[in-house]
């Protein structure tokens, strides 16, 4: 028992670890770009909601300030890259993670000065409930985790394989000059991109306060959701995922099994190694270019 | 507007292009020499120990330059050579070593360790590279902790005196020597940095960083000339987290942390990629800030009774900067004056496009 | 023997044949062109030459080596330069540095005599520089001497990436595509100095064109090719006449004409 409910709980984070990956593989698949802010994208998006619920803020209604808040975090993604990121357009790689890093410290910055650098946890209507099947003991914070990242993953396989603007966004992504004489507008798809892994940063953030406390630093948990996205090989939606549930279980097994210290610096390793032996993710078929 | 009539070979191969410069960077070093008069007249060290933290900063800046600047590989992890150069230093001092034999080795054996990490991650392409050291970086402070018989883990170790040739060098009891001593390893890696520029080394580096397809048609081996500035630059580093060292006096497992790397990679960034001179006005910048910050802070405070004390404000002033930069400024400072300069050498002919680059357009990494 | 001697080599990009089973050989001294409609796998076949590409089948000799047994940055080393379709050249140096790049592979100082710019590193720069004069003075390109790649025209950098090619003082110059882009007097510019490099410094060229005015103003043989098999091989007026090429160009009945046509 006690170990199904390491597994849950390892399961739940893996889910927020997931979320963020999925956000920057969104952003990577789409633009090339890998937005080394994503983690705290999410802890943004975390402390908007704070903001719009908790009582010594504006204290509103938590099923409003949800979806406020997504959409703030959506408009947020989508202006940065239309503020910001669109004016970059052909310069190189490194400047745009340069930028990225710099936008992070920019915003734990933000988060700090507006809200609050102690930890906070989200006021939720469900918090501290429980379900109990079968003798387990859950809280419905985890199992809402579970249960929302699923919808999420399904709504994006949905997004991207039946509606008009995912299929466009994936051919953005495969070439994108190809993509820009075909007519479609590169350049908004973009920003559209940006706006949804914003969106996705939300729930993210959402899920993780509404579970543990959350303060401005807790954004470079982005870097363990790079280690998910790696094993998941940086292209793959799927894979990120499973990359975050794999990097969430590794951990607290590595806290209960491993020697102390482990745990700590598990996802990094791991990170770490794949880059060096499986660049492509553990996953993945070599591609060749053609011609 | 100067013309240099090129008479031989020389005058392309020289360090200074025409006498006027080499009489403005002989007035610099002047300058930089005279600098420790002004602080023994008024009798106050303190700043000529902030100016040399910034020459030590200048100095893995001119590592990082070389790796990014110049061959194009960003790494988000110099802070973790400079700890290995700092312990290293720290251990040799300790077994007795004298400072001239440790201080070089601890270089080479940070940039060996580069080397050693680097190797595998060298056919990735940048942002790989980006996250492989990001990863490294993280680790550093975990690794610290576990190597606790040489590195004192948590509880950190202290770091001995210089003695060179008997003189005693202390950052505090004798600062105007240290300042010196770091002023001359400063000079002596310019020196050398230059040299591999105007050689088939620096060449091939560049030519690296600018096409990788066109560098393999030309006959060099990628990733030997990869592995080799990755040397040269951790080397660099290993060297500025030795005298870091001297300069801290106490490293414990935060010492080089990950802050560190990034306001290394984004102190070039914003000094000017692919200058020297830009890991010294980066340095600078990077210097003046808790400085400018520390006098606002103060001044608000008198004038207008307003306190502000709010953490992460250096970060977020200094990732401001950044921004502004790479948006209006990719060259960076160094880009800045050498506009301004060519503005005033061409007076009235200066046009806005002539620092004008070809936009390179995004090539995918996925697939190559 | 022949300089380039290429047997039997056939690759394929998964269900693709870009190369299908191509022979060829290009003799000491010879302007040898590869013509054919876009995707024949010309330029397929020059990064064979540079081992960019592994063959599944074939041998490619030079000068008694035999390349697939090296790799990329090993065949300069043997005396083979090339320029690129869309031209690769290092966009934030200057044009002596591109050229000075060229030089590599007669490379002799290691790195510790580079970084103290020992007396040997300073003669070899001396060396390297008198030899980029040379090719600086006979490519006409002292204006853009100390001017950075990315402010220079089109035209201008095709004939820098010449220079880079030139500057290795190769045995064999592989041109791809040398006179796409160039204006009419350009071209014929470039059609000079390929007859001078074949001629005066006794370099073979080997190269991929579509004009085919140039191709026979310069070369001593022509192979076309189409869908990666060898439709014929000959001087350019045989090659041009031959019905299979005729064909391959959609039945057009004539090969361009366009572009210099020199006695």
């Amino acid at each position: 028992m006690d170990f199904l409910q390491l597994i849950i709980s390892g399961l739940a984070n893996g889910c927020v670890y997931g979320l963020i990956a999925l956000g920057f593989v969104l952003i990577y698949k789409a633009t090339e770009a890998v937005n080394f802010a994503q983690g705290d994208f999410m802890m943004l998006g975390a402390f908007v909601c704070i903001g719009f619920t908790n009582h010594e803020y504006m204290g509103l209604n938590f099923w409003l300030a949800v979806p406020l808040s997504i959409l703030v975090m959506g408009a947020f993604g989508y202006l940065f890259n239309w503020g910001i990121l669109r004016h970059m357009f052909g310069q190189s790689q490194t400047s745009i993670v340069i930028l990225t890093i710099a936008m992070g410290f920019i915003i734990r910055f933000f988060a700090g000065a507006t809200w609050s650098h102690e930890p906070t946890s989200l006021e939720t209507p469900y918090a501290g409930q429980e379900l109990r099947p079968g003798g387990l003991v859950l809280g419905v914070d985890e199992v809402l985790i579970v249960v929302v990242t699923a919808i999420l993953t399904l709504v994006f396989y949905l997004f991207f394989s039946r509606t008009r603007i995912g299929l466009a966004m994936q051919a953005a992504s495969q070439n994108q000059l190809a993509a820009y004489y075909m007519g479609i507008p590169v350049k908004r798809i973009h920003s559209l991109v940006w706006g949804l892994s914003g969106m996705v940063a939300a729930v993210a953030g959402v899920l993780f306060a509404s579970k543990g406390a959350i303060d401005p630093s807790t954004g470079l948990l982005g870097i363990k959701a790079f280690a998910a996205a790696a094993i998941g090989g940086f292209g793959s939606l799927p894979g990120a995922l499973l990359g975050g549930l794999i990097i969430g279980l590794v951990e607290p097994l590595a806290a209960r099994y491993g020697p102390p210290g482990v745990s700590q610096i598990a996802p990094y390793a791991i990170l770490l190694l794949i880059l060096i032996f499986r660049p492509g993710g553990i996953f993945s078929q070599t591609q060749r270019k053609k011609v | 507007m100067r013309y240099v009539f090129k008479t031989s070979y020389d005058a392309d191969i020289r360090l200074f292009k025409h006498r006027a410069q080499a009489v403005w960077y002989g007035l610099l070093l002047l300058l930089v020499l005279a600098t420790p008069l002004y602080f023994v007249a008024i009798g106050d060290a303190y700043l000529l120990g902030e100016i040399t933290g910034v020459l030590i900063l200048a100095i893995a800046g001119m590592g990082l330059m070389l790796l990014t600047g110049h061959t194009g590989l960003p790494s988000l992890g110099h802070a973790t050579f400079m700890a290995m150069g700092c312990y290293v230093n720290i251990n040799l001092l300790g077994a007795g070593v004298p400072w001239v034999v440790a201080f070089p080795l601890s270089g080479l054996i940070a940039g060996a360790f580069g080397t050693l990490i680097a190797l595998p991650v060298l056919r990735l392409h940048g942002v790989y590279l980006a996250l492989a050291t990001l990863a490294m970086s993280i680790l550093t402070s975990d690794f610290v902790v576990m190597a606790e018989p040489w590195t004192g883990g948590i509880a950190g170790a202290a770091v001995p005196d210089i003695n060179l040739f008997g003189i005693e060098i202390n950052r505090y009891a004798t600062p105007y020597k240290f300042y010196y001593l770091v002023l001359f390893v400063a000079i002596l890696l310019v020196w050398f940095y230059r040299n591999l520029l105007r050689t088939p080394t620096g060449r091939s580096f560049t030519a690296i960083r600018d096409s990788e397809i066109s560098a393999r048609a030309m006959g060099i081996n990628l990733t030997r000339t990869k592995a080799t500035s990755f040397f040269l630059s951790a080397t660099a580093a290993g060297l500025a987290g030795a005298l870091f060292g001297h300069s801290a006096g106490y490293v414990t497992n935060e010492t080089f942390d990950l802050v560190m790397s990034i306001t290394l990679l984004l102190m070039i960034v914003i000094g000017g990629l692919g200058f020297i001179h830009g890991a010294f006005f980066g340095a600078i910048v990077v210097g003046i800030i808790p400085v400018a910050i520390a006098n606002g802070r103060s001044f608000l405070a008198t004038t207008f009774d307003v306190n502000i004390n709010v953490p992460g404000l250096e970060s977020a002033l200094f990732a401001f900067i950044l921004v502004c930069f790479i948006l209006f400024e990719p060259m960076g400072l160094y880009g800045r004056w050498l506009k301004i300069r060519t503005y005033f050498e061409l007076f009235p002919f200066y046009r806005k496009d002539m620092f004008k680059r070809q936009k390179s357009y995004l090539k995918t990494d996925r697939i190559q | 023997m022949s300089l380039l001697d290429i047997q039997n080599i056939t690759l394929k990009f998964g269900g693709l044949v870009a190369v299908d089973n191509v022979s060829l050989a290009v003799e000491k001294g010879e302007v040898f062109a590869l013509v054919g409609p876009n995707g024949a796998g010309k330029s397929t076949i020059f990064n064979l030459i540079s081992r960019f590409y592994d063959p599944v089948a074939g041998t490619i000799r030079f000068d008694g080596h035999d390349l697939l047994q090296n790799a990329a940055d090993q065949v300069p080393g043997f005396g083979i330069a090339r320029t690129f379709q869309n031209i690769e050249l290092f966009e934030q140096a200057t044009v002596l540095q591109n050229l000075l790049v060229g030089r590599h592979r007669h490379r002799q100082t290691g790195l510790l005599s580079n970084i103290v710019f020992s007396p040997k590193a300073y003669r070899e720069e001396v060396r390297h520089r008198e030899a980029v004069e040379e090719v600086i003075d006979f490519l006409n390109l002292q204006p853009y001497r100390d001017k950075m790649i990315g402010g220079l025209p089109y035209g201008v950098r095709k004939v820098v990436e010449l220079g880079r090619a030139l500057a290795s003082e190769p045995k064999l110059l592989l041109l791809d595509e040398p006179a796409s882009g160039l204006s009419v007097e350009e071209t014929q510019d470039m059609a000079f100095w390929i007859e001078d490099i074949q001629t005066q410094m006794g370099i073979s060229v080997m190269m991929v064109e579509h004009d085919m005015g140039l191709v026979s103003a310069v070369s001593d043989r022509v192979m076309a090719l189409s869908d990666g098999k060898e439709l014929a091989m000959g001087i350019a007026t045989e090659v041009q006449s031959h019905p299979a090429v005729i064909e391959a160009y959609l039945g057009t009945g004539e090969v361009s004409k366009t572009g210099t046509s020199r006695a």
